[in-house]
């Protein structure tokens, strides 16, 4: 059986171009440099990296959102890479993402009911007061009440409008959920919140999660398997645990040692090693 | 270190009038800070953290707000003091660090300008030519390499990490005592936010700084502090040394703080602890304990709220504001496991 998502030697360039007239092409920035990886059904893979590794152009570029250089991209066996707009309409309904920011990624002129059930709508899954039920069923879900389906998104705290994002990626039932620095965004008591909330709803719907984050303490909590990403490519992929715990790759060692270990004799310790 | 504290923060009150009514943001918070030392207030978004740490350097003076309480900096009282005169204070004698060091800047402008611009603002009396020269000097003792060429630089020129030092820079330039930083880590990468930690430090120490560190995660707090208040809905809840907090957590805030970290030098758990709820709104504050609605282990004397005590004989500093005793604290937070350090002293 082939697997859910299947990424093989994927390159996404960005044209650096001068000129005023003629805009010549001088140079390109290698975003991402030739990466493969798989995700299998119901796991999560952690894709770890610091800002301008290329993560964040791998899930634009697994959705379609970035049309890839070169290289392939198979949904359940099927070659995704250059498909169109109408092409990958149906597609979408099985691979959603939930973004970083959840202030910017709520129009802040929707109401929450209309935000989480615009993908219902649009598919043409469902309407009416069946559209209604579900939403609220799905507000619910994330552990947000049905009474908020006529909120707008500033009247939530950070953490809650983050659950708002994950109601509207689970709408229309997807296999895959791409999840861009999910957390990062939020209060370190609150990430362990939207972490578990993540999990669980992994288990009920049997979800598989490219979980991208730049911090690899929070990736290696949610993920069955690590993939590091440093200046476009993968310097290192492995179970969760072998990654964390025998590091081979250099870089890897490098973003290990610099989450901070909340036990001051601890990071006396470690700072005295260095 | 020099005797007695530099800064002294007594019963400090805030409160805004908004349209759905009276907020009270901060609510009878103390603490003072001694030269080379750093202290840590930690709290989620709304607890009142950032509002003292701008209250301390008159920014929430505004005609909605009404502040209450003493602030003094040596022996000058900041809460009454003029806004010329807290023009003149900050900067040079309380430089600050923001969060965001992209909308802390002037993006038009070269950061060396800018640097120059506060500089000659206090002192007229230094040339362009001298205070670029002390920009460049600023940026190499910050680590931002090719200093010299790098202050005509514009901050758009600049990562995020580079940029928050540059922004440390400009707070370093007129040689304050204070230094508050507000989230200065927040919106870095991990291994970035090592080395800004890593700078403050040293700074602190070079320098024999008096530095206010404002953060939501513990984690940081670890690294640098060297005392610890922890904020919840406008009110310290507890306080004490970093070793007394982090190893012998009194309030059930605290614990679920401490229990919702990761650990990456540990087997991971199953499930992350997690504190339940969302804050209150300071609006519509629950009678008594502000944190009842969210703790486990709430029970008849909760709705009136104990004043912040130490409880504990053996360290007198470490106070706290939760009913249980210290007995029941210790028992309660071992049988659930929240603690994912070792086992009190």
């Amino acid at each position: 059986m082939s697997a859910l998502l299947e990424v093989t030697d994927l390159v996404k360039h960005f044209p650096v171009k001068r000129g005023i007239l003629i805009d010549r092409e001088v140079d390109q920035v290698r975003a991402v440099d030739g990466i493969s990886f798989k995700v299998e059904q119901g796991e999560t893979l952690g894709l770890v990296g610091e800002s301008g590794s290329g993560k964040s152009t791998v899930c634009r570029a697994v959705l379609q959102l970035l049309e890839p250089s070169s290289g392939s991209i198979r949904f359940e066996g099927r070659e995704i890479a250059g498909l169109g707009r109408r092409q990958m309409r149906p597609l979408r309904r099985e691979m959603q993402m939930v973004f970083q920011d959840p202030q910017a990624s709520l129009n802040p002129r929707k109401r929450v009911g209309q935000i989480v059930g615009d993908p219902l709508r649009l598919q043409k899954v469902a309407s009416g007061a069946e559209l209604r039920r579900r939403v609220q069923e799905l507000l619910e879900r994330v552990g947000l009440s049905s009474e908020h389906y006529s909120r707008f998104p500033h009247e939530f705290s950070g953490g809650q409008r983050q659950r708002i994002g994950i109601a509207r990626a689970l709408a229309l039932k997807p296999k895959l959920v791409i999840c861009d620095e999910p957390v990062s965004a939020l209060d370190v008591s609150i990430q362990a919140q939207i972490v578990n909330l993540l999990d669980d709803l992994q288990d009920e719907f049997g979800l598989a999660y490219l979980f991208v984050a730049h911090d690899i303490g929070v990736v290696r909590h949610i993920s069955d398997r690590i993939a590091v990403m440093h200046h476009g490519k993968i310097v290192e992929q492995g179970s969760a645990d072998q990654v964390c715990e025998n590091p081979r790759d250099e870089y890897t060692k490098k973003l290990l040692a610099a989450v901070p270990i909340p036990d001051p004799r601890e990071s006396r310790e470690r700072l005295q090693q260095r | 270190m020099s005797p007695g504290p530099l800064l002294s923060v007594q019963d400090l009150r805030v409160a805004f009038a908004t349209e759905e009514g009276r907020l009270q943001a901060v609510d009878g918070v103390s603490f003072d800070l001694s030269p080379g030392e750093v202290v840590a207030i930690v709290g989620e978004s709304g607890s009142g953290k950032s509002v003292t740490a701008q209250t301390l350097i008159g920014l929430t003076r505004t005609r909605n707000s009404r502040i209450e309480g003493s602030v003094r900096l040596g022996d000058e009282e900041l809460l009454t003091a003029g806004d010329a005169a807290m023009r003149r204070l900050r900067g040079d004698r309380i430089g600050m660090v923001f969060q965001d060091p992209m909308t802390s800047f002037n993006p038009v402008y070269r950061l060396g300008d800018q640097i120059v611009e506060a500089i000659r603002a206090h002192r007229p009396d230094v040339s362009k030519a001298q205070g670029r020269a002390r920009a460049a000097e600023l940026f190499d003792a910050v680590g931002i390499p090719d200093a010299e060429r790098r202050v005509d630089d514009y901050p758009h020129e600049f990562s995020g990490g580079m940029r928050q030092r540059a922004m440390i820079a400009m707070a370093l330039a007129l040689e304050p005592e204070v230094l508050i930083a507000d989230e200065p880590t927040t919106a870095l990468d991990v291994t970035i936010q090592a080395q800004i930690l890593r700078l403050l430090e040293q700074l602190n120490r070079e320098r024999n700084l008096a530095t206010l560190l404002i953060t939501h995660d513990l984690g940081v707090v670890a690294e640098v502090a060297d005392r610890v208040l922890v904020m919840y809905a406008g009110k310290v809840v507890e306080q004490g040394t970093l070793d007394e907090v982090f190893y012998d957590p009194q309030h059930p805030y605290t614990w679920g703080l401490l229990g919702s970290l990761t650990r990456i030098d540990r087997p991971r758990p199953r499930r992350l602890p997690q504190i339940a709820g969302q804050p209150p709104s300071l609006l519509d504050l629950p009678q008594g304990c502000p944190f009842r609605p969210r703790c486990p282990h709430e029970f008849s004397k909760c709705t009136r709220y104990p004043a912040l005590e130490a409880r504990l004989p053996e360290a007198p500093g470490h106070c706290d504001r939760c009913w249980l005793t210290p007995e029941e604290k210790r028992s309660k937070r071992q049988v659930e496991g929240q603690i994912g350090l070792e086992a009190p002293r």
